[in-house]
């Protein structure tokens, strides 16, 4: 086997590597250093920095890690995030070539052919890329700071398999200068070198492990050592997993990237020239729009998610609001949907007094995902009827996509947080399951402020009530004042303390609960640092 | 004020309003002129949540019937499914601001019950217009605050807290004088002592061995004092 024919068949190709992506999305504060781990399964799935240091690695039971390193802070998966923080990265690789494939969100590939030319080169395209991908991981983040102390990494060589490689090797000894050009942000394989590259490495990054351990009791133990051997022996051998094992070691990784396609533009689009005065004619042409563009998304066999209307008027504004799809809207609900937002938005003097009519009307479906049909269970299922989907979209109109929404039983210790508020058509997180100890039970609170006001809770001298850190009040309550007003304690109990998150110093909290009657009302009050609140009141 | 026009506002079904009438709690019918909600109607429901939500729970734990909950961000979730609302037939539109006469007529067309709490006092030709988009469908609106024209106003004369002591004991349970006037009540209100809610959650009358010594003025018993 000789590099030229590598060189010649397997196309050159750029990994863009932002390491530790799952804990980045799960844990956005975690670049200050501390150690974190995301778990699947019970499992660490990805850790950060700090705690690989302290022996934690993939793959690892969580007890174990847990005994590695005790301080260890612990995230769930959350995959909907890593997709969504990495799309900024995956539009900054597209500004190069637009045919980027993302492998998993993280880590995504380009080829090089093409934009090393334009750009002058692998290394100037390496460059600027890293560039371009660390403005969009610093502009996705929490905006602390230019990556939150993690890094994007770049590898260059023939072939997904040894860029990946490259990309998440540290940077190489100088003395294979002749192999590899190092580089601050990461490492580029020469041309048809890439078989030298992977000679030293063990045979476990091949990424079969039964082959691993097969190949290292017969004595291969480098991925050089593999290569050497013939490739007719390695098919008898091994059998076709082997063989394609054998062509990764040579540096055959000749498999095409498969980019993903930008969705077909399907927005449809309707000028008015002069510019239509009235909004009913607007809602005519929506229904004929809206026709159209479930004609063109049935033709692909897709369906969306959202749809967005959006108005220009002839001044040249846009006005623009999603409609949640669900594949109900039929085009004349639809063109319904346009009739109320344009009153809506006519009735909030949204439009300005020059604005001269409307000029155009576009349909923008967003979200785009094949068409699989919608089963209703048969029962059981607290199904919204039409009517009331209709009310809903109407309230939508008026006050906005989120302002509606439906309670949801959620977990917590205080009375606001048993019962979550979950936008209308939004899946709510699940709920955490009981037991919660220290819950204020038996009678429950019917008025539970979203914003809690100060109260002022003074003893019969006069002085501020305290909790001591044993849950002890310094003295009985004696009077309230609350906006204004003074109001005498006949009775109380308390305090009850409450402490979450006290492994967590970002979440922890300490508060005590007290309940107290005062002038015919009953209440619940919380201190926190010293500061008491009218967290509820009863009846 | 915004431009509120109810002949925009169509609501889908259209249910004249006949002698229908939206079941109430056993305590509370006694209360109410023709004991229960006359659909279409508008009741009013002063300074007391816990009594507004008792109301709402006798229509709003029946089956099939959705209720919806306007400008009323501060409502206890918690406690209004432990009185027996159904959370999963809940709407919550938290802050409609000054377009909650829009929200409602919207919502009235396919909700049975409507709990509206508004900023301010409402304007007795606003109320009328929304009044009778609630007649033409059936829905039945209880107002969190005074409303012109309600055919029944409630509210809790007096409180009495049980199980709170000196220091010690929970809150289990309160009793609360409800007095109801109305329009067609002849003039005279109606009142009754209701647990509101009983050491079970549950709303009920208060029977003659329960009832705490009137003219006591501190209101509160000891946590054993409650049987």
């Amino acid at each position: 086997m000789t590099t030229e024919e590598a060189g010649r068949t397997t196309p050159r190709v750029l990994v863009l590597w932002c390491p530790d992506w799952p804990v980045r999305a799960a844990d956005p504060g975690s670049g200050d250093g501390q150690p974190v781990a995301v778990l699947e399964a019970g499992r660490v799935l990805a850790a950060s920095a700090a705690a690989r240091a302290a022996g934690v690695r993939r793959g690892q039971q969580l007890r174990l890690a847990q005994r590695l390193c005790p301080e260890l802070r612990l995230r769930e998966r959350q995959p909907a995030r890593e997709a969504e923080l990495f799309e900024p990265v995956v539009a900054a690789a597209e500004a190069f070539t637009p045919r980027v494939e993302v492998l998993r969100p993280g880590i995504c590939v380009l080829p090089v052919k093409g934009p090393a030319r334009y750009f002058g080169g692998e290394q100037a395209l390496a460059e600027q890329v890293h560039a371009a991908a660390l403005g969009a991981v610093g502009g996705s983040g929490n905006g602390s700071g230019s990556d939150n102390g993690y890094g994007v990494r770049i590898g260059i060589a023939d072939g997904l398999f040894a860029a990946t490689l490259a990309a998440r090797s540290e940077a190489a000894a100088t003395d294979r200068t002749d192999v590899l050009r190092p580089a601050p942000y990461g490492l580029v394989v020469q041309p048809g070198r890439t078989a030298a590259f992977l000679a030293p490495y063990p045979v476990a990054v091949l990424g079969d492990e039964v082959l691993a351990e097969l190949l290292t009791r017969l004595g291969v133990r480098t991925v050089g050592a593999f290569a050497a051997l013939s490739v007719r022996s390695v098919a008898d051998r091994f059998g076709p997993t082997g063989t394609a094992a054998h062509r990764r070691s040579r540096g055959l990784h000749a498999r095409p990237l498969a980019p993903r396609r930008a969705g077909p533009d399907l927005t449809v689009e309707q000028l008015f020239d002069p510019p239509e005065q009235l909004a009913e004619p607007l809602v005519f042409v929506a229904r004929t729009l809206a026709d159209l563009l479930y004609q063109r998304l049935g033709a692909i066999g897709l369906t969306c998610r959202r749809v967005a209307v959006e108005v220009t008027t002839a001044d040249g504004r846009t006005y623009s609001r999603l409609w949640r799809h669900e594949r109900r809207l039929g085009a004349a609900a639809l063109a319904e949907r346009v009739r109320w937002q344009l009153q809506a938005w006519q009735g909030m003097a949204v439009f300005e007094e020059g604005a001269g009519g409307f000029a155009a009307l576009r349909l923008v479906p967003e979200a785009l995902v094949p068409d699989q049909g919608r089963q209703l269970a048969l029962w059981g299922e607290n199904v919204a009827g039409d009517a009331l989907e209709r009310a809903v979209a109407r309230v939508q109109a008026v006050v906005g996509q989120g302002g509606i929404s439906r309670p949801r039983p959620a977990g917590g210790r205080g009375p606001g947080e048993w019962v979550a508020r979950a936008v209308w058509g939004e899946e709510p997180p699940r709920p955490v399951a009981e037991p919660w100890p220290g819950r204020v039970a038996a009678c429950l609170p019917f008025v539970v402020p979203a914003e809690p006001p100060q109260v002022a809770v003074l003893d019969a001298a006069g002085r501020p009530v305290t909790v001591s850190g044993r849950a002890e009040a310094s003295a009985p309550p004696d009077r309230l004042r609350w906006a204004g007003r003074e109001l005498e304690v006949t009775g109380w109990t308390g305090p009850w303390p409450a402490v979450e998150y006290w492994w967590d110093p970002a979440r922890s909290r300490r508060r005590a609960r007290l309940q107290v009657v005062a002038a015919g009302r009953a209440l619940l009050l919380t201190v926190e640092d010293g500061h008491w609140q009218l967290e509820a009141e009863y009846g | 004020m915004s431009t509120f026009d109810p002949a925009l506002i169509r609501p889908a079904a259209l249910v004249p309003a006949g002698g229908e009438v939206l079941p109430v709690l056993p305590a509370l019918a006694g209360l109410l002129p023709g004991g229960g909600l006359r659909a279409g109607t508008v009741a009013s429901v002063v300074g007391d949540a816990g009594l507004l939500v008792a109301l709402a729970a006798g229509a709003a734990g029946g089956a099939g019937v959705w209720t919806a909950a306007v400008g009323l961000p501060d409502l206890g979730l918690a406690a209004a499914a432990g009185s027996g609302v159904e959370l999963e037939r809940l709407l919550l539109v938290d802050r409609p601001g000054v377009q909650w006469p829009e929200v409602v007529s919207a919502l009235a067309g396919a909700v049975g019950l409507v709990l509206l709490g508004t900023d301010g006092p409402v304007q007795p030709q606003l109320a009328a217009r929304v009044a009778a988009v609630l007649r033409r469908s059936g829905c039945v609106l209880l107002v969190a605050g005074p409303w012109p024209g309600a055919v029944a106003r409630l509210r809790v004369a007096e409180s009495r807290w049980f199980g709170v002591g000196d220091g010690h004991g929970q809150l289990t349970g309160r009793q609360a004088l409800v007095v109801a006037e109305g329009r067609g009540a002849g003039g005279r209100a109606r009142t009754a002592w209701l647990w509101l809610p009983d050491g079970n959650g549950e709303v009920r009358a208060v029977e003659p061995g329960e009832q705490a010594g009137n003219g006591d003025d501190t209101g509160v018993l000891g946590g054993l004092a409650v049987v």
